[in-house]
């Protein structure tokens, strides 16, 4: 078998569990605090090492796009058994949208020369959703999206897709973009020795320049998009709590019947 | 004042066209003078279309085996490019409909907003899209020439026909793929389903990780099927691979507005909670008092998930 070279699109977003914000002004997310792996690519990342692993051997390169030379989250991937990261990193990319991503990300791709492309359905902050369908229409490759399982057969990917009656069995040839959903694949736990190898593998870190993208193409004002206001929404009050004291399922019952469901 | 012409993407689905392709034909009529429907595949909406205020159905014909994200794309990208295309788009937010927004977006170098919630009109289109688990609301616009791409969720406005004529039918050429357009559909299969559709139930019974196990799922299942409901999920049960994506809801999953949702052993995490909020009657059972559902839910009930659905189950059962 030949070996085959895949590459992860991950993202590094701030930690879920601590408290997000807005930038003042722009009112796009701060991410001026602690960046980690997005939970939802440590589905692509062990996607990426199965099937590097199936194929015989190969590379899995992770490619992300974070502000301030961030690394943490790669290290993580690394730890995971990714050989090595491009990182592209860059003041001008700051409030980049979909599209900006798409763009630098696809850029940076093109340098790995993968057999495959994997990302997630959409990142955990963002959830734009597009970003790696637009990366396989700039490099001019198919993509198969929502993937609930792949198989690499020799030059061709094979893919169970969600759809909204089931699933659809598709085929695309290589090279070729694939989005997984959550709980695909069971990520593995880095190991010691893998959290150690993972200090000294090589990051490469480049900037829109490296690229050779317009700056202007990126960044926010390449998003030729803007927030105008940010609101609470409609609060929706609670009703009645209460402590179950063996009566709970009777009074769920009477809910039931009182909205003439039972 | 209003935009002069919008295209939606209309979604092919079971003879006819999607309900969230209803739903925004309906939205597009308030929004411009005119509505015209992009589609695919070999049956004929035009009728439909039409009843929902569409005057024109531009089809790219038979796909055959292909995806219809490159072809749909593609078409829609030239015809802007040829001058003929619209002021906005609006897409709904499904499998085909994100494949089709992505790669428009980079065809046609144009940006695109997505989990959009709510639309304002005028000279151009502004956005609501709901942020932190819903708690905020974030209003947006594009700042440049259009047209702008909308990606829409489903269940955010309400279908309504206008009783209009059939639509005319007009062909959308597909300009060269090239590879883009290599995927290909092998085979395809339809989940059985017993009972109604998870977006479409009257009643949702929905587990999360406060069921303790992947067999206690089972409890769901029975639960959902004696209130003639669907049963869906928790993003934590999906990720832990309890059930399949198809049950998840929330923010990254399905958007339910069931008369009932049932919230049993799920903690309420922001971004679940955008997914059913919307739900007419919300019903918990939590074991912990300060579990974030409970300030949503019309009634909760502090308690063991264990002992609150199997009792439940019996009492419905001996009705």
């Amino acid at each position: 078998m030949v070996a085959m070279n895949v590459v992860v699109c991950v993202k590094q977003i701030p930690d879920p569990a601590a408290p997000q914000s807005l930038e003042p002004g722009s009112h796009t997310l701060d991410r001026s605090g602690k960046l980690i792996l997005d939970d939802s690519d440590a589905y692509g990342v062990e996607m990426a090492l199965q099937l590097a692993e199936q194929a015989g051997g190969g590379e899995v390169t992770l490619v992300s796009m974070a502000p301030n030379g961030e690394t943490s989250g790669l290290r993580t991937a690394l730890a995971m058994g990714a050989a090595k990261a491009i990182l592209i990193s860059d003041e001008a990319l700051k409030g980049s949208d979909a599209l900006g991503t798409a763009k630098v990300l696809a850029a940076a791709i093109k340098r790995a020369e993968p057999d495959l492309i994997i990302a997630a359905t959409e990142s955990s902050d963002g959830y734009t959703g597009t970003t790696p369908v637009q990366i396989a229409e700039l490099l001019g490759l198919p993509s198969i999206t929502f993937a609930k399982s792949v198989a690499i057969d020799g030059s061709t990917v094979k893919v169970d897709r969600q759809t909204e009656a089931g699933y659809d069995e598709v085929t695309a040839p290589l090279p070729a973009v694939v989005t997984v959903t959550a709980g695909v694949v069971e990520p593995r736990y880095p190991s010691f020795k893998g959290i150690m190898a993972a200090k000294s593998k090589p990051v490469d870190t480049l900037g829109v320049a490296d690229l050779g993208l317009d700056a202007g193409a990126v960044g926010a004002a390449g998003g030729r998009q803007e927030i105008t206001a940010v609101n609470d929404a409609e609060a929706r009050a609670a009703g009645e709590i209460v402590v179950d004291e063996g009566d709970g399922a009777q009074r769920i019952a009477a809910f039931l019947e009182q909205l003439k469901l039972i | 004042m209003a935009i002069a012409k919008i295209w939606v993407v209309a979604e092919p689905a079971d003879g006819g066209l999607t309900t969230t392709t209803l739903e925004l034909l309906t939205e597009a009529r308030s929004l411009a003078s005119t509505v015209e429907a992009v589609t695919w595949g070999t049956t004929d909406v035009s009728t439909l279309a039409g009843d929902y205020g569409a005057t024109t159905v531009h089809s790219v014909g038979d796909i055959g085996d292909a995806l219809p994200g490159a072809p749909v794309a593609a078409a829609i990208a030239a015809a802007i490019a040829a001058g003929q295309g619209p002021d906005a788009i609006l897409i709904p937010t499904s499998y085909d409909g994100r494949d089709i927004a992505g790669r428009l977006s980079a065809r046609a170098d144009l940006p695109v907003l997505t989990n959009i919630t709510g639309l304002d009109g005028g000279d151009a289109l502004s956005t609501q899209h709901p942020v932190f688990g819903g708690t905020q609301i974030v209003n947006a616009r594009f700042t440049d020439q259009g047209p702008g791409i909308f990606v829409i969720r489903a269940k955010s406005f309400t279908p309504e026909p206008s009783g209009g004529a059939p639509a005319a039918l007009a062909t959308l050429a597909v300009p060269d793929l090239g590879a883009t357009n290599s995927a290909s559909v092998a085979a395809r299969h339809v989940e059985e389903r017993s009972g109604p559709k998870l977006d479409e139930a009257q009643v949702v019974v929905s587990g999360g990780r406060g069921l303790g196990e992947a067999a206690n799922y089972s409890m769901i299942e029975e639960l959902a099927k004696l209130l003639n409901g669907a049963a869906g999920a928790s993003r934590a049960i999906v990720d832990a691979g309890w059930v399949p994506y198809s049950h998840q809801v929330g923010q990254t999953g399905k958007t339910v507005k069931p008369t009932v949702y049932l919230a049993c052993g799920i903690s309420g995490a922001t971004q679940h909670m955008v997914g059913m909020k919307g739900s007419k009657n919300i019903v918990a059972i939590n074991k912990d008092a300060d579990a974030p559902i409970f300030t949503i839910a019309d009634l909760g009930i502090v308690g063991d998930v264990h002992k609150v659905l199997p009792a439940l189950i019996e009492a419905l059962k001996s009705r």
